[in-house]
């Protein structure tokens, strides 16, 4: 057979690609329900891990339905939208950041465990230099100092801006504040290695200057949309 | 297969230990030097990148020399980015369902993978033109040779950049205490750059076979 010529290669080419495009759409179709339940538990183990509760994928469910009492969504008024846990737990804060301030639903979830005592986490999603990153930040109950936090990203370069999801980076954040002593929104602002001791600062990851800022404007935009929830509940 | 050879004759053997010296990816061939700058600021991402190139590169060196035969000659670039953008597709699907952890960790590096010369550099020079066998072979040899690199600069660049080696710190404070500071520009890619080179002169002036003439 002539290998080269214009019907074989056209033929050989067809069929290769129906043949990719089937064992891709396959492989995708049939994977989907358990990817997407690996995205869930990842984000229950998120919420647990801003309070500081380490859980293992096989436990995370059932630690989150144990100490995350409730939650529900609230609007950038401040008033409670809905108390369905399910629903707070389901809001795409991508989709909610791209609405107007006043009408997006602002998931609260709240975590109680004895010895502890009870917190309010906040996600927060936003920009970084390859796409996006989020985490989700718990308070204290006076709303406004945080008892911890953790962050993670989609693609961040590795050793640069993927360091906003390791310890040392997040571990800075505890006991800082968002309000400033007279009592108006200031969030949390990046400095250059000197932000220990200061409240309203966190220090930059070096080399990661592109992700820090978007990191900054983060803070900013969804600690912001909730203040007046954190200020009436204080 | 007409002719007996074993399995693991001389010439065969030479197709995993060449790679690693003599016939290194990087040090020698110059392929996948934009992957080494990108993922060696920290050991543990050079290490999962290298052993997911070996994966997709020996899978898609042993298709492509089974498919060898019938590829028509005009679109075999083509071919050879079908099958190994299809692989990496399989492979991060496949670590997203089961092992989520490792998806997490390698972030961008799987869609990298398709991107790297080494692969469509041996799919070309040596699977097109070989039996599967030998082919699957060559892709382990230069993926552990490319992988021997990228493990030898992260080593260097995590430990004088960041003072820690696989995420943990092998610097003593007392060491900064008495003034020492992890050198910032270890970890920007530069510097990958000059390790390499470094890496290069060193077996360079050992095997003076590799110097060129002019």
């Amino acid at each position: 057979m002539n290998t080269n010529s214009n019907t074989y290669t056209f033929l050989y080419a067809s069929v290769m690609v129906l043949i990719v495009a089937a064992v891709l759409s396959f492989t995708a179709l049939q994977l989907k329900p358990r990817q997407n339940k690996n995205r869930e538990i990842e984000k229950k183990q998120d919420i647990l891990k801003a309070v500081g509760v380490t859980s293992t994928p096989a436990d995370a469910e059932k630690l989150y339905d144990q100490y995350i009492v409730k939650a529900f969504t609230v609007s950038a008024e401040g008033n409670v939208k809905s108390e369905d846990k399910e629903e707070a737990f389901k809001v795409d804060l991508k989709k909610e950041g791209s609405k107007d301030l006043n009408e997006r639903n602002l998931p609260v979830f709240v975590f109680n465990k004895e010895g502890v005592g009870e917190k309010m986490i906040l996600p927060v999603r936003g920009k970084g230099m390859w796409g996006p990153i989020w985490g989700y930040i718990s308070m204290e109950k006076d709303g406004n100092t945080i008892f911890g936090a953790t962050f993670a990203h989609k693609g961040e370069t590795p050793g640069l801006g993927a360091e906003i999801a390791t310890p040392a980076f997040q571990d800075q954040f505890v006991g800082k504040q968002i309000f400033d002593k007279s009592g108006k929104f200031t969030s949390i602002i990046l400095v250059k290695g000197t932000a220990k001791g200061n409240p309203h600062q966190f220090d930059a990851v070096s080399g990661g200057t592109v992700t820090s800022k978007g990191f900054e404007a983060m803070l900013l935009d969804n600690l912001g949309s909730y203040e007046k929830f954190l200020k009436s509940s204080k | 297969m007409s002719d007996k050879e074993p399995l693991f004759s001389a010439k065969n053997r030479k197709l995993l230990t060449n790679p690693l010296g003599s016939d290194n990816p990087i040090t020698v061939q110059v392929l996948g030097i934009c992957s080494a700058l990108a993922v060696t600021a920290k050991l543990e991402p050079a290490i999962v990148l290298s052993i997911s190139v070996m994966a997709v590169l020996a899978l898609a060196n042993v298709i492509v020399s089974l498919l060898r035969n019938t590829i028509p000659s005009r679109i075999r670039i083509i071919v050879q980015l079908v099958v190994v953008a299809a692989l990496v597709i399989l492979v991060d699907q496949i670590l997203k369902a089961f092992a989520y952890d490792v998806s997490k960790q390698l972030s961008v590096f799987v869609g990298l993978i398709i991107t790297n010369c080494i692969i469509m550099g041996r799919l070309e020079a040596f699977a097109l033109g070989n039996r599967p066998w030998p082919a699957f072979l060559d892709g382990i040899g230069n993926a552990a040779g490319y992988g021997l690199i990228l493990v030898v600069v992260a080593f260097f660049r995590e430990l004088l950049g960041s003072g820690t080696l696989y995420g943990f710190h092998v610097i003593p404070q007392a060491v900064y205490d008495m003034g020492y500071e992890n050198n910032g520009l270890m970890i920007l890619p530069p510097m990958a750059l000059v390790v390499v080179g470094i890496i290069i002169w060193v077996q360079r002036s050992k095997d003076k076979s590799l110097i060129e003439s002019n």
